[in-house]
């Protein structure tokens, strides 16, 4: 499978890749090419032009920046799930990041690719979510920050316009007190989450201070567990108290019904899942 | 068209190629390194893998003007890395039985020589999660688990150059 031809431009600064974008009608911006290039191969996608950004410096690499760390978005998951930084400050970016695909493809698929990207049954949106992350955003007017829960619009759709590029991602750091996991159900190894649960709690005195539960798969976008996080945030840290909250999990969500599984599988999957995930977050199990 | 500079198993390769050509079919069809098979063209079989720049990668996944300026590393020159006739990693396959049809073996030992420059002495949990971008049809992964054993133990954790 051999994709259409195209027109190749490699940019060397966010400011240039938006320019470039300006150029064409139809353009694509390429990172590590894990989810574009499959695309092209199958001719699902046939741009006029590719703006080659995986050598753009200012959007690569992982600093820390006061009470948060900032990722380029050219950053390879496997630089993220090897970073130090990313281990201390956001280690279910780190977990997560480690259930992407494979090695290889982890050599050369990106962060921002991940996200920009926005399938449903990724599983890095909902770590973005569970940060409360900022995205940083190049266009022709400069650049813009969105906030992680304005930025997944639709199914495999953001806010970003057609001419301006993700430039990093700004994640909060999850200190003290907050333990975090990422549970995802998949039927063998290297496949998509079928369903999958980030979680975030804060303990305080053997109860439930805060929670942050984002569910992948679970509709066009991922989103967050309302209804699971407003009956956790005071309740006893407990097996039985959480998996309680956990009933909840499935509320406001629209899941599909596809090969793998019917949207009422998927929506047991959501319940039992976010009981598991809030409770190894919580240091129950 | 665009030029490339590619180093490739160590020589180094110029060539002018339309932006659309895959990595993969730049190896087998312009500079001949027909080791690296074509397997599931979908990125999911990991047959096609090489080392790019010191790290495996999906050849059937990347654009060849990607790889400009940077250094692939095939089956074909595994063994150039090393003094002996076979690389250890080819060696161990071989005692071990770790193939029957061969069809996964280029990237199976390619993804293997990647798992053990990060991690000299892996589980077995380890090399199964390590070789995870990899399908074999034939073996059950067995023998090929062994096999990385048996490798890692002859190589002493010294890890493979690329």
């Amino acid at each position: 499978m051999i994709p259409a031809g195209f027109d190749y431009v490699r940019v060397n600064s966010a400011a240039d890749a938006v320019a470039a974008l300006q150029t064409s009608e139809d353009a694509k911006i390429l990172g590590g090419g894990q989810s574009l290039i499959p695309i092209l191969r199958l001719r699902l996608a046939t741009p006029e032009l590719i703006v080659d950004v995986s050598g753009v410096a200012e959007m690569n690499g992982i600093r820390e920046d006061g009470d948060a760390i900032v990722i380029g978005a050219g950053t390879t998951h496997h630089d993220v799930t090897t970073s130090d930084l990313v281990r201390t400050h956001a280690p279910l970016l780190a977990q997560a990041t480690a259930t992407v695909a494979d090695p290889q493809v982890r050599h050369r698929g990106t962060f921002g690719g991940a996200i920009a990207h926005a399938d449903p049954a990724g599983d890095l949106p909902g770590v973005a979510l569970v940060h409360n992350a900022t995205m940083t955003i190049a266009g022709p007017a400069g650049t813009r920050e969105v906030a992680a829960a304005d930025f997944f619009l639709d199914y495999l759709t953001t806010t970003l316009a057609e001419d301006e590029v993700l430039v990093s991602i700004r994640l909060p750091k999850l200190g003290a007190g907050w333990g975090t996991h990422y549970e995802k159900f998949t039927r063998v190894a290297q496949s998509w989450s079928i369903v999958a649960v980030a979680a975030a709690v804060r303990r305080e005195n053997g109860s439930i201070a805060e929670a942050r539960v984002a569910l992948t798969n679970m509709a066009p976008t991922h989103l967050r567990a309302a209804a699971v996080e407003s009956a956790l945030t005071g309740a006893a840290a407990s097996a039985e108290a959480i998996k309680a909250a956990s009933q909840a999990a499935a509320e406001g969500t629209s899941p599909t019904s596809d090969l793998n599984a019917q949207a009422d599988y998927r929506a047991e999957l959501a319940r039992v899942l976010t009981g598991r995930a809030v409770a190894k977050a919580a240091g129950l199990s | 068209m665009v030029s490339i500079n590619v180093t490739v198993d160590g020589r180094s390769e110029s060539h002018d190629v339309e932006p659309r050509l895959l990595l993969v079919h730049y190896l087998r069809d312009v500079v001949g390194k027909v080791g690296t098979p074509i397997g599931c063209d979908t990125s999911n079989c990991g047959a096609c893998t090489v080392s790019f720049n010191g790290q495996s990668i999906k050849s059937c996944s990347m654009l060849a003007v990607q790889a400009d300026g940077g250094d692939v590393l095939t089956i074909e020159g595994l063994a150039g890395t090393v003094e002996t006739d076979l690389h250890p990693m080819q060696e161990a396959f071989r005692e071990c039985h770790g193939l029957q049809c061969g069809y996964c073996t280029p990237g199976m030992i390619m993804a293997a020589c990647d798992l053990l420059k990060e991690n000299p002495n892996p589980s077995e949990a380890e090399i199964r999660e390590g070789i995870e971008g990899n399908l074999c049809r034939c073996t059950g992964y067995h023998n090929i688990v062994r096999a990385v054993q048996t490798a890692a133990a002859s190589m002493s954790g010294t890890g493979v150059s690329s």
